[in-house]
């Protein structure tokens, strides 16, 4: 009959109000300063830039390639890129960047910039406590705020965490296996010209500087592969 | 005992007898109306405000727990830890709505725009006017019209409605506004229509008539509510449904469906005139609850004799905050209903209701003396239930396999 189901209804919602009140169980929210839920693996908040030394400006992994610039949605990424290069974390010469913001104001935690970034530099952190009193330049994060251990990026993902720092590794062993590869494939080759020297030399009619082409210290190649 | 019982029911009116008489000697003699009417708005204008901002915190409460969370609970006192439960939340409130930036549309009508929530607020007070809130306590008793009066008032918030959805130069807006018209003229009838058979009954539009038409006392204890009655019952609930749908309620709150449209017909307001928006809009609830009172629940009267020593306004604003919190109860209960469903519930189930109440509200008049009580209740109730049940067969919810006709 026409009625039955909204009583039906109005006695589950009485249900749930006295069930509130005398199971807390019920209840699914907490009351937030005071007390506060275990984080979720999977939550995100917004970008951070991750660094691998104690000096957080100096072990960016960001090398400034201005691709999370350019894929950013909303484009609340403002990078400039450095004039000079340092070595980053596979010994290798890069650029960094000098000015790294991100208005989080705009920002829509699509986590774009993450899967694009090649360089495991830019991950999404869970800080979610980020009111300010100034509207603008209080919500314009600067490259000083967002730089954050990887300690920090384990502890908050540990499964992503680890993820990327497999491919890390990989990539190191990567270089470090060519960078042997092309030592070994030079001195080889040196050996093989100091023994054509030799040979000539025993011919007796090119006296020759054989040490000339000992080997140099190789330089990996400009970019690594992603 | 009974004096001091009968002192604190009258002590209103004991006390505006008593300050109109001593203004008397100070006052010029054609300031004595303004200030007796004065005297009888106050109360209005500070109780029912006040249950309003009580209501809003009740109300999210209430919603909370219904949802399993706990609803508002910190705001109490300023400056200090006591939260009172989190009952000062409407004075935040009412600081952030004062305080908030008035937003007009550039496109806006701005004249119409700005007087749209005042034209809504007024008549909504102006209806309190007739309303008996207690023994001898109604600031406006129209012997002849009272409940004509209110019905009027209670209509012409249509306009102000219509005011804010065109003034707005919104489309979200305009379709509230249409809805809201479209929904106010359909359910302003079965609105009528219910409350006409007790007018039908008591014989007067006097809403204080009305109520003293209720005192009557059977068996020795249980006053004559009309609710007692099948079809005081039946078209108490009618009314219910109908004022629900007047003051856009849920599940009858498809004007301001802000899943859908946004906020209806105040989207383009903020600040201040939302607040009088939203004040306007509960206080048009508690009139419509108040009504259905004084013409269903027996107004200001007790229902038993032996609890008489109640104050007579005690009872009234009681049965007032029983009709709110079942309003709220409802709205954390039922979804809302789709346009079409609501226009067919007015025309195809509550219409013919209320006309078949009527008629059995005129049967039940005429076989007052001639038919003994059982039969007439009997009667009275087959009489009803029966095209409850053949009109609300159309209104079931059939749970069935659905049909995507293009996903096939
Ligand atoms: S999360 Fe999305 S919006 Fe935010 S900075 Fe990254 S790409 Fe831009
Ligand atoms: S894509 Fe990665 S490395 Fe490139 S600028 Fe962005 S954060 Fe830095």
């Amino acid at each position: 009959m026409l009625g039955t189901g909204i009583l039906k209804g109005m006695v589950e919602t009485a249900k749930n109000f006295a069930g509130s009140y005398h199971d807390p169980e019920r209840l699914t929210t907490v009351e937030y300063p005071e007390q506060r839920i275990a984080p979720k693996e999977n939550a995100r908040q917004f970008p951070m830039l991750i660094h691998d030394t104690e000096d957080p400006m100096k072990g960016l992994r960001c090398v400034a390639c201005q691709i999370c610039e350019k894929e950013c949605p909303p484009q609340c990424i403002y990078i400039v890129k450095s004039k000079d290069k340092r070595a980053d974390y596979k010994g290798q010469m890069q650029f960094y960047p000098a000015t790294f913001d991100i208005d989080i104001s705009v920002c829509m935690s699509c986590q774009i910039c993450v899967e694009v970034c090649p360089f495991e530099s830019i991950k999404m952190d869970t800080e979610f406590e980020l009111s300010n009193t100034d509207r603008f330049g209080g919500l314009l994060i600067h490259k000083e705020q967002l730089a954050k251990s990887n300690e920090h990026y384990r502890k908050i993902h540990p499964a992503d965490a680890a993820a990327s720092d497999a491919v890390l590794a990989a990539e190191v062993a990567k270089a470090q296996a060519k960078a042997k590869a092309d030592a070994e494939a030079k001195a080889a080759k040196a050996a093989a010209e100091a023994k054509a020297k030799a040979d000539a030399a025993v011919a007796g009619t090119v006296p020759a500087p054989a040490t000339s082409t000992a080997p140099q210290p190789t330089s990996p190649p400009a970019a690594p592969a992603a | 005992m009974a004096e001091v019982f009968q002192a604190i029911d009258q002590f209103p009116v004991t006390l505006k007898t008593w300050l109109l008489g001593h203004a008397a000697g100070v006052m010029p003699e054609w300031a004595l109306p303004l200030l007796s009417a004065a005297l009888s708005i106050t109360p209005i204008l500070a109780v029912f405000p006040l249950l309003f901002a009580l209501t809003t915190v009740i109300e999210r409460k209430g919603l909370g727990r219904i949802q399993n969370r706990r609803g508002p609970n910190r705001v109490g006192i300023p400056l200090t830890n006591i939260r009172l439960a989190g009952f000062g939340q409407f004075i935040a409130d009412g600081i952030k709505s004062l305080t908030k930036e008035d937003i007009v549309p550039r496109s806006a009508d701005k004249v119409v725009h700005f007087l749209a929530p005042i034209a809504l607020l007024i008549p909504v007070l102006l209806t309190y006017s007739v309303l008996p809130f207690g023994r001898n306590m109604v600031p406006l008793d129209l012997p002849q019209t009272g409940l004509l009066f209110f019905f009027a008032l209670g209509a012409s918030t249509e306009l102000s409605v219509f005011m804010a959805g065109w003034s707005s130069r919104n489309k979200y807006s305009l379709l509230g506004a249409m809805r809201a018209i479209a929904q106010m003229v359909s359910y302003e009838i079965p609105l009528i229509l219910s409350a006409l058979t007790v007018v039908m009954i008591a014989g007067t539009l006097s809403l204080s008539g009305i109520v003293e038409s209720q005192a009557e006392v059977r068996f020795g204890f249980l006053h004559s509510w009309h609710l007692f009655t099948p079809w005081g019952l039946v078209g108490f609930f009618l009314f219910l449904t109908a004022a629900a749908a007047e003051a856009n309620r849920t599940p009858f709150d498809l004007p301001e469906a802000e899943s859908e449209i946004i906020a209806g017909y105040f989207t383009e307001y903020s600040g201040f005139k939302f607040a009088i928006f939203f004040l306007a809009e509960y206080l048009g609830l508690f009139a419509m609850c108040g009504l259905g009172i004084t013409l269903f629940l027996g107004g200001w009267l007790p229902p038993f004799k032996f609890l008489g020593f109640i104050p007579s306004w005690c009872w009234f604003l009681g049965k007032l905050v029983a009709l709110i919190l079942l309003f709220i109860w409802l709205r954390g209960t039922l979804p809302r209903l789709r346009t079409d469903q609501l226009m067919g519930f007015a025309w195809k189930f509550l219409l013919p209701m209320t006309l078949i109440n009527l008629f059995v509200a005129g049967l039940w008049h005429l076989s007052v003396t001639s038919v003994p009580m059982t039969v007439r209740w009997i009667g009275g109730f087959a009489l009803l239930a029966i095209p409850y049940w053949l009109l609300g067969r159309g209104f079931e919810a059939k749970v069935g396999k659905r049909e995507y006709r293009f996903a096939n």
